[in-house]
């Protein structure tokens, strides 16, 4: 199956150091949480972006999605912290 | 009537407010949101997820018209950077009752705030910069009109 198209926005983004990247596709029945856990413990700028997931937030495919939330065919996923619009 | 924006550019309240009169309602409320220019604040500066933001602004509006009978809605969001005084976001309801009008206003900009992919990066005058923490209180906030 394709790689899946990663996007990072605010201090996710900053701390990673790039708005976005293709990955391999995780195991199927993989999670949101199984995925950050995985590129957190790349280091330096993931793990200060995703080590503390309780102030990460997701999106699957453009639609905000709980973090135990299996990934399967999904095309993107986007990572940030929780929202400030309005 | 049913208008989503999200742009760089400044708006016209006036403007938008009168497309909203001509839909023979007799009731508009409106909410416009300005930079508040506090604590040696220079700058906002608006990021977005252009792929899902005017999707998800649009299920928002959508759920609004679902709750109230609405004639017309307009949101209007801007992103990139913003000084003080600056419109940020306007929302206006057009109806024919005031109740719905001015409730649907309110849950509008309730859901925005915690439904919409923006994220505001503040400037200070001494060059530090921080990201804009989400408050709890929004999202209780717009947790209680999904009670």
């Amino acid at each position: 199956m394709a790689a899946l198209s990663l996007v990072y926005f605010a201090w996710v983004r900053e701390s990673i150091g790039c708005d976005g990247e293709q990955v391999a596709r995780p195991a199927s029945g993989a999670t949101i949480a199984d995925l950050i856990t995985q590129l957190a413990a790349r280091g330096d700028g993931y793990a200060l972006a995703l080590g503390d997931v309780a102030r990460v937030r997701a999106a699957i495919d453009q639609r905000f999605a709980p973090l135990d939330t299996v990934i399967g065919d999904a095309r993107e996923i986007a990572l940030f912290p929780p929202v400030t619009g309005g | 009537m049913k208008r989503v924006a999200i742009q760089a550019d400044d708006f016209d309240v006036a403007t938008e407010l009168a497309a909203l009169e001509q839909l023979g309602g007799g009731g508009i409320a409106s909410f416009t949101g300005v930079v508040r220019g506090e604590g040696g604040l220079i700058a906002l500066e608006l990021e977005h997820y252009p792929a899902m933001t005017q999707a998800q602004m649009t299920r928002i509006v959508d759920e609004a018209m679902a709750r109230w009978p609405l004639l017309g809605v307009s949101v209007i969001h801007r992103h990139g950077r913003l000084e003080p005084g600056a419109r940020i976001v306007f929302v206006g309801t057009a109806s024919r009752h005031r109740g719905a009008a001015l409730e649907s206003c309110a849950f509008l900009i309730d859901w925005l705030k915690s439904d919409a992919p923006f994220w505001k990066k503040e400037h200070m005058s001494d060059g530090a910069t921080r990201w804009v923490a989400a408050r709890a209180e929004d999202e209780a906030q717009a947790l209680g009109w999904k009670a």
